[in-house]
């Protein structure tokens, strides 16, 4: 069994820029992969295209760099043919939640067991800094002609209204707590959504990493940052759906609601919503297809030889005259 | 005995069974051993605007429609308007009696382009704009009515039977009408009731009910109505023939072939295909546990198509099914597919665009589109099925050729053929084959690389899950691992790679599966697709004649078969483009590919599928040297 992280790393030249967020949230995929010693051939890391898009090929896992938008699609289709597979899609903000958030919603309502990362920075780095739809309403960064002139989209909210069945936040300088997240999220049976912040530092001026430390906020007593970044679970917070009850359910969905709201001075990290009662699509499949899982698509026998072995001939009896 | 062919149409509101009744008309006449084809016109539309189902009747195999009716069943005013014009000066007009003073203006579905052309039709004729005076311009051409009052036959049976709920069953006016044209024309009841049994299957109490009633309006069209004209009779039964309709035999060569993954968007007319699949979603396997086939509702096609490629990453036999609007979606998709040798079979049931178009209506409009879809340079099948049977086995042979050429395969099919009802010879499936390639099932070198070089320019392949088979893919140009690389030469090297594919294909693939050779003579018809069974029928008129025409049907469009459509030709004085679009988008091939150019076009745009007849009449013209270059074809409502 492998579990050294150094196993799961190419040797491919990494182009990312120099102190981009983007290398923690690889290293926390990476430390994931490895602590659950999940082998190597049967995990498969789906990468949108952006910046983010790379990650696939920093993987020494079967990885498929995809078309901008559609890492949900094609992951989805690798995930319900074979099951059997790890599968973690990664992709940018624009990716996800701008030309892909069709996908996103389609997906949360699927709740196929898979995991997603949104390296969220608010901005389009690869093309030179347009405005994404995470940044906020009215912001300019650097390279922007003018302020922003559309709302923000809220990921942790659509991701709740769309269905997601986990639901979390993560911070691309804080790789332990990204990476135990990324675990929960794969041990989580359904679709598991993290929300990664992750400043770029080229093209945001704004949401840099010194902005989520607090260095522009300091408390005049101690004289010291007030961070932006906590963590829920240091609050006393529960995500957890504990039993099935459509007023449960509601509970949580509205906490978890309320809590994405938090922006500006607090921005909470952590599991926001979890809910391990829903059913995942394998298991909704399951009632119409017994074997389902014994037999997915990928490892079904169709043949022997060059003869098929289908049988169709009740098909063709009923279509007799 | 003098042989039979006539044409069986039933019109209706959207909804009003009008299939149904065409579907145990077809298998009655069927069930007597004559042959069938049958096609279904209708708007877009749920409820409401007209349908109707035309089946043609013969004892020898008709692949087509003709301009024209013998017997045409209406039993409301739209169908009668609408037909009656068409209906031959010898047949006949079965209708519901209650109609007759029914004014063009209070039927709200004509349109106005229709209306106008209706009314100035009738005060040509000095009729009134009603009913009846379009059944009276009718009978003066000699046309015979058989006026029904369905009101009246429900309420005796109502009577008779002690059954006052059938008195307001207008809903079975259908298998009414049905059985009364069974009876006009001199075919036996039992066929009918087997056949009213067989498509009411699923609910014995209704099926009993439409039984009794077929029963009763079958005795009292021979009791009260002179025999028509033309007479029907059972001919000698062949042993396996199916009444199928033309989507099912994609659906079932997708079964019978290992497709296990399917994903779609509505569209008509191709997810009936994926409702189908669903349908009989666990498939039983020889000498093994059972299978399924995963079919996946996505959010659009373009989701349908991502989930396709993510699935056949894994090594199942994938595919998608839409039709224009949808395949427009899938281009850029398309193009990833190509870039990264992933297999897939993408069954293309056209229809008349552009944009939306004539959302229900026939065309084959997307084969130029097909051919270079997605931007940039990348290898691809393009292949067309003729007709029901052809589009079974060549399902098979796409997946095929998906595999062993790791591309992506189009099949090309069309709303002609999706809803069409035809007698055809049950399916083999011991006549398919599976080829898969250089798909691997098991790995022991340590460095595979999944696009290294092999002589045929096919490497073998990898699958997600398989040990020592990792592998990357990305949009991007990449190198043998699939790791991006920006570097001319590897960038040579792998656009060459992939393009050879396509010389491959060419030198494999039989020239029987690149074309079909009817034979060849100083004019010769070249086509694709679902213009074959006009045309063949068009030949044997034109044959009966004394006309003599070729005719080669393309099936792979792309790679074009040039060398081999070349050789044909040789000796041929005059080639004839016939397709269903208004470009001739083949015709466009042949011009590019063949060392000649196409000397007469014969095209179709209505939405409407060719007639056998407007065909003959259409290829005589050129062969008496009457011809324009190209011409129009019309026909049809």
């Amino acid at each position: 069994m492998v579990s050294n992280v150094a196993d799961y790393k190419t040797e491919v030249h990494n182009d990312w820029c120099p102190g981009c967020g983007d290398f923690g949230i690889v290293s926390a995929i990476q430390m994931a992969m490895a602590e659950m010693e999940i082998p190597r051939h049967k995990a498969a890391i789906f990468s949108g295209v952006g910046c983010s898009g790379k990650t696939s090929h920093y993987l020494n896992v079967y990885g498929i760099h995809t078309l901008h938008g559609r890492v949900l699609p094609f992951s989805q289709g690798a995930k319900l043919a074979n099951p059997e597979m790890t599968v973690v899609a990664v992709g940018g903000d624009g990716d996800g939640l701008g030309i892909g958030a069709g996908h996103f919603v389609a997906a949360g309502r699927r709740n196929v067991d898979m995991t997603y990362l949104i390296f969220n920075n608010g901005v389009y780095g690869l093309t030179k800094g347009q405005a994404s739809p995470t940044l906020k309403l009215g912001l300019k960064t650097k390279s922007l002609p003018e302020p922003n002139v559309n709302q923000s989209v809220n990921p942790i909210a659509l991701a709740i209204a769309s269905g997601f069945t986990f639901v979390a936040r993560g911070y691309a300088y804080d790789v332990r707590q990204l990476k135990d997240l990324i675990i929960a999220g794969i041990k989580h049976r359904g679709l598991s959504f993290l929300d990664v912040l992750q400043p770029c530092p080229t093209y945001n001026d704004i949401n840099t990493r010194d902005w989520f430390s607090g260095m522009d906020n300091i408390d005049e007593m101690t004289n010291r940052p007030r961070p932006r970044i906590y963590k829920l679970e240091d609050t006393g917070y529960d995500p957890i759906v504990h039993i099935d009850s459509p007023e449960e359910e509601n509970e949580k969905l509205t906490q978890a609601l309320i809590k994405s709201n938090e922006w500006d001075s607090k921005i909470p990290t952590g599991i926001f919503y979890q809910n391990d009662i829903a059913q995942s699509y394998d298991q909704r499949m399951l009632e119409r297809i017994p074997n389902y899982l014994e037999n997915p698509p990928a490892y079904q026998i169709i043949s022997e030889g060059s003869k098929s072995i289908s049988d169709i001939s009740k098909m063709l009896d009923k279509l007799e005259i | 005995m003098s042989s039979i062919d006539l044409t069986w149409v039933i019109g209706g509101p959207q909804g009003g069974g009008v299939e149904t009744a065409a579907n145990i008309f077809a298998g009655a006449c069927a069930g007597c051993g004559l042959k069938v084809f049958g096609k279904r016109e209708f708007y877009s539309n749920i409820k409401g605007e007209h349908s109707y189902f035309g089946v043609r009747i013969s004892d020898k195999i008709v692949r087509s429609n003709v301009s024209g009716i013998t017997m045409l069943v209406g039993f409301d005013a739209e169908t009668i308007f609408r037909h009656a014009d068409a209906v031959f000066d010898d047949g006949a007009i079965v209708y519901e009696s209650d109609l007759s003073a029914i004014k063009t203006d209070e039927v709200h579905t004509l349109d106005a382009q229709f209306k106008k052309r209706l009314e100035t039709y009738l005060s040509s004729k000095n009729k009134p704009f009603t009913i009846q005076g379009a059944l009276d311009t009718a009978k003066e051409r000699g046309v015979t009515l058989y006026p029904v009052s369905f009101k009246e036959i429900l309420g005796n049976l109502s009577d008779e039977t002690n059954n006052p709920k059938l008195r307001g069953m207008f809903r079975m006016q259908n298998v009414l009408a049905v059985s009364i044209s069974i009876g006009l024309l001199g075919l036996p009841p039992e066929t009918l009731l087997k056949s009213v049994g067989s498509v009411f299957s699923r609910k014995a109490e209704i099926a009993e009910m439409n039984k009794t009633a077929a029963n009763y309006a079958y005795n009292f069209s021979t009791v009260k109505y002179s025999k028509f004209k033309y007479q029907l009779s059972p001919i000698p039964k062949e042993d396996h023939i199916m009444l199928a309709q033309g989507f099912q035999s994609t659906s079932l060569g997708k079964i019978a072939c290992g497709c296990r993954f399917q994903s779609y968007y509505p569209i008509t007319p191709a997810s009936d295909e994926s409702v189908f699949l669903e349908s009989n979603e666990i498939i039983e396997v020889e000498n093994n546990r059972p299978g399924s086939t995963l079919v996946v509702q996505t959010e659009d096609e373009i989701s349908a198509i991502g989930m396709v490629i993510g699935a056949s990453l894994t090594g199942a036999r994938s595919s998608t099914s839409t039709s224009g609007p949808g395949f427009s979606l899938m281009a850029e998709a398309l193009g990833w597919a190509g870039i990264n040798e992933v297999p897939l079979v993408l069954t293309l049931y056209q229809r008349s665009g552009p944009s939306t178009g004539l959302p229900t209506r026939h065309g084959q409009d997307d084969l130029q589109f097909a051919i270079h879809a997605g931007h940039g340079d990348f290898p691809r099948i393009v292949y067309a099925s003729g007709d029901t049977e052809e589009g079974f086995y060549d399902t098979a042979k796409c997946f095929n050729f998906a595999d062993i050429y790791q591309i992506p395969v189009i099949h090309m099919m069309d709303k002609f053929i999706a809803s069409t009802v035809s007698t055809v010879k049950r399916f083999d499936p011991t006549k398919i084959t599976i080829e898969r390639g250089k798909l691997l099932e098991k790995i022991d070198e340590p460095d595979y690389k999944r696009f290294r070089p092999s002589p045929d320019g096919v490497s073998p392949r990898s699958r997600l899950g398989l040990e020592n088979g990792i592998f990357w893919n990305t949009g991007d140009e990449s190198d043998e691992s699939g790791h991006i690389s920006e570097d001319p030469e590897n960038r040579i090297y792998k656009m060459d790679k992939r393009e050879h594919k396509m010389e491959l294909a060419l030198e494999q693939i039989p020239k029987e599966d690149q074309a079909i050779n009817y034979g060849i003579s100083d004019y010769c018809i070249l086509s694709w697709g679902s213009t074959k069974g006009p045309i063949l029928d068009a030949i044997e008129m034109l044959n009966k004649a004394g006309y003599k025409v070729g005719f080669i049907q393309i099936k792979m469009l792309h790679p074009f078969p040039t060398k081999y459509v070349q050789s044909l030709l040789t000796g041929v004085k005059k080639i004839i483009d016939i397709e269903a679009n208004q470009y001739g988008q083949m015709g466009s091939l042949l011009n590019e590919y063949l060392d000649r150019k196409v000397d007469y076009y014969i095209l179709k745009y209505t939405g409407r599928p060719m007639t056998c007849d407007e065909l003959f009449d259409s290829i005589k013209k050129i062969i008496d040297n009457k011809a324009e270059k190209k011409q129009v074809l019309k026909y049809g409502v």
